[in-house]
């Protein structure tokens, strides 16, 4: 829409990429609203916001998580395998008993923090493309889930179950966590040296190495925190459903889903841009638009076809106006640059 | 050994074995054996390792027939794992590949049923499906600047989601027998190896067609791009229209890996599935390293040959099936790292500390080995190819200084 009208995009060039992603989402909802009206349902209904909501927690958790990785220049492929393995974990230590709750998300989270260091620890010290590492060890663990596990296991108690099924009103317990989180990652990254040192490894690591930056720290930090967020929302899943099973990861596609909300959240893929919030509005796109498919009754097979066309479309028009603000930062003239846009972008990162 | 060696019918996997290209050290065996410790022979060592294992473990194996169906299974990873290369060495991805595959094989099967004479005109519809894809991804990439890992993954989606929704996500229909036998017939009545499947023979073409493409100015200009776009445009190269045709080479490569698979895995809608991922995996195992810049379609080939093998040599020993992924993650890794490690040990070797920095200021032994390419074409190509290819050993060593 907003592309059609030049004016009001020269105006949306000065907005920070969160704002925008926003306004895209306030765009999305209203014409959701009215595409919902017409069928004589209510998309503000309690019952809608509910399932909205409850549709972002999953995937917000783990999107926070790889917004972390991609920050840094990195990526993370693994997490769907750790959240089957996390939701097995807990479902099988607590197998039905209150008392270990506790015990059963502790161990799950533990494991999930051990599988990210280990891709950190790869990462970093061994110098294997985040892509490829984090490829290899969730096979790895495919591979001991395929072998392991015939199908769901474990039994959550009722105790845990209430975490995924409670509301405050129609907003459930679990998005309040998942938004409160957010919030703490988007304090790390701004006020403390993690965070600053993460984004200066992923806007160029060796002027990181050079400014005295530890490169590998932040990174190996943000892979363990991108496991135990996917341990989140492995125990969360492990909730809803009462059981652990090894095939819930994979069938949410939540890696490349995960990776999509960001970029969608106007974060860069090659790292060292973007911002928590902007992932959580990208998270919340694909909720509301998950939900008008359902509420309009669209085939579910059409549904990938109209992610797949709007991950594209909306990051074609961020890259487009990122483009143009950096073109800026650079000359002056503006359209006199005769440097190709990948060379700007690769010099861009302040 | 000799054995496995004569395994590989296709000469063309065992050339790049002994000739390699730039090694300084003289002497034939000494030259060899550093070759194939090189990391850009270690796939090849890899690959013989795993022949020679198989065919202990199972002699039949070595029999030329047996090879022969050996290299026609290969045959759809391996074409899948060309196409990946050349996306891949230009600095890209792409994620559609295996859901391009899965769309051309419900395709075909709906389409042609029981009708002979509709083959060709389908098969056509397949190929110009597989060039749009590729245009698409290419031009959507490289003009409106989205990275391809998303491009490619939305275009994923799109293909899946379409074919599934079009056929109501049961896939049916058995293609014409005539289709099918692309993919499972071939020359029959030969001496040695009784029957020559097409697969081998398609497979031979395009690998052939590859390494032909990648020694022209094409494939030269396609490396310097993938290793520093800026480089290249300054040396000439005209980056849209390079990497549109890398993502058409790769849709097409899909194509034909379809048609093939038709042939022998029939149609349903999980065949294809997961072969992007083991296309990667196939490419950066034969050395190509991920960013772009590097490798050869040589090293692509045997690194979908090894991963095959290494399938074949796990349904002879008693792991259970399962685990054959976690012993893929593993291997993909520890191939990596080793690769990535000994490259940066030869970089270092002529100095001391920043060897990297004192590479670029003077040519030592070690910029002798610029990586996919065997160095600018001695026998001269046309002109613009080799400001290209000095261009990609220049960006190189810039990459090396960053790391």
């Amino acid at each position: 829409m907003s592309i059609a009208l030049p004016a009001r995009l020269k105006h949306l060039r000065r907005l920070d990429t969160t704002a925008i992603v926003f306004l895209a989402l306030i765009v999305v909802l209203v014409l959701s609203a009215i595409l919902v009206a017409t069928v004589g349902r209510n998309l503000f209904s309690p019952g809608s916001i509910r399932d909205i909501l409850t549709g972002m927690s999953v995937l917000g958790f783990v999107a926070i998580g790889q917004t972390l990785v991609i920050l840094g220049g990195s990526l993370d492929l693994s997490v769907p395998y750790v959240v089957s393995l996390t939701s097995l974990i807990a479902a099988q230590t607590m197998s039905g008993e209150t008392g270990m709750v506790l015990p059963g998300v502790l161990l799950a989270l533990g494991v999930a923090a051990i599988i990210g260091l280990a891709n950190g620890v790869i990462v970093t010290y061994l110098n294997v493309h985040g892509f490829v590492t984090t490829l290899g060890v969730g096979l790895m663990l495919k591979g001991y889930l395929d072998t392991n596990y015939q199908g769901t296991a474990g039994e959550a108690p009722w105790a845990f179950q209430l975490f995924g099924a409670t509301g405050i009103g129609p907003v459930p317990v679990s998005t309040i966590v998942m938004l409160a989180l957010a919030g703490l990652v988007a304090f790390l990254l701004a006020r403390t040296s993690f965070g600053h040192h993460l984004f200066a490894v992923g806007g160029n690591a060796e002027v990181a190495r050079l400014s005295g930056v530890r490169t590998r720290r932040p990174l190996i930090w943000a892979h363990v925190l991108c496991s135990v967020f996917a341990g989140i929302a492995g125990l969360l899943l492990a909730s809803r459903l009462g059981v652990g099973s090894p095939t819930v990861g994979v069938q949410g596609g939540y890696d490349l889903l995960s990776i999509a909300a960001v970029v969608l959240g106007g974060t860069l893929l090659a790292g060292g841009r973007g911002s928590i919030w902007g992932t959580i509005g990208g998270v919340a796109i694909f909720a509301v638009l998950d939900n008008l498919m359902s509420v309009l009754q669209v085939n579910p097979f059409l549904k990938d076809v109209v992610r797949g066309a709007v991950i594209v479309v909306a990051v074609a028009i961020y890259s487009r106006r990122r483009l143009v603000a950096r073109r800026e930062r650079f000359t002056r003239s503006g359209e006199a640059a005769p440097v190709p846009a990948d060379a700007t972008s690769e010099g861009g990162s302040r | 050994m000799s054995a496995a060696e004569r395994g590989l019918t296709d000469p063309s996997v065992t050339r790049p074995v002994e000739t390699p290209a730039a090694a300084p050290a003289p002497g034939g065996l000494a030259r060899l054996a550093r070759a194939a410790i090189s990391p850009r022979g270690a796939v090849y060592l890899l690959l013989l390792v795993l022949l020679v294992a198989v065919a202990i473990l199972n002699p039949s194996f070595a029999e030329p027939g047996q090879l022969v169906r050996y290299i026609q299974r290969v045959a759809p990873i391996a074409l899948v794992a060309i196409g990946q290369y050349f996306v891949i060495v230009s600095g890209e991805f792409d994620l559609s590949q295996g859901s391009l595959v899965t769309a051309q094989v419900v395709l075909a099967g709906t389409l042609i049923g029981q009708d002979d004479a509709k083959v060709i005109p389908v098969l056509l519809l397949l190929i110009v499906l597989g060039t749009v894809v590729g245009i698409v991804n290419g031009l959507v990439t490289t003009f409106l600047k989205v990275p391809s890992f998303i491009v490619t993954l939305g275009m994923m989606l799109v293909l899946y989601g379409g074919v599934m929704w079009w056929t109501g996500g049961a896939a049916t229909g058995n293609p014409a027998d005539s289709f099918r036998e692309i993919g499972r017939g071939g020359v029959d009545g030969l001496p040695v190896i009784g029957l020559l499947p097409w697969a081998v023979l398609v497979l031979a073409a395009v690998v052939a067609l590859a390494a032909w493409l990648s020694k022209r100015p094409f494939g030269r200009t396609l490396v310097a791009i993938g290793d520093n776009a800026s480089a290249g445009v300054f040396a000439g190269a005209s980056v849209w229209r390079t990497k549109t045709a890398a993502f058409v080479i790769s849709s097409l490569c899909a194509t034909v890996a379809g048609v093939l698979l038709v042939g022998y895995a029939g149609v349903h809608p999980s065949v294809g599935r997961g072969y992007e991922f083991i296309a990667i995996t196939a490419v950066v195992l034969g050395g190509v390293v991920l960013g772009g810049g590097r490798g050869s379609v040589w090293g692509a080939l045997a690194g979908a040959f090894a991963l095959e093998t290494l399938f074949t040599l796990l349904n002879f020993t008693s792991v259970p099936s399962t685990m054959r992924d976690a012993i893929q993650g593993a291997i993909i890794i520890a191939a990596v790292a080793y690769s990535g490690a000994a490259f940066r040990a030869r970089r270092k070797r002529p100095t001391t500390g920043l060897g990297a920095v004192a590479d670029a200021g003077a040519p030592g032994p070690s910029t002798q080995e610029p990586p996919g390419t065997s160095g600018p074409d001695p026998t001269g190509s046309t002109p613009s190819s080799d400001p290209a290819g000095t261009a990609a050993a220049r960006g190189e060593q810039k990459k090396e200084n960053r790391s």
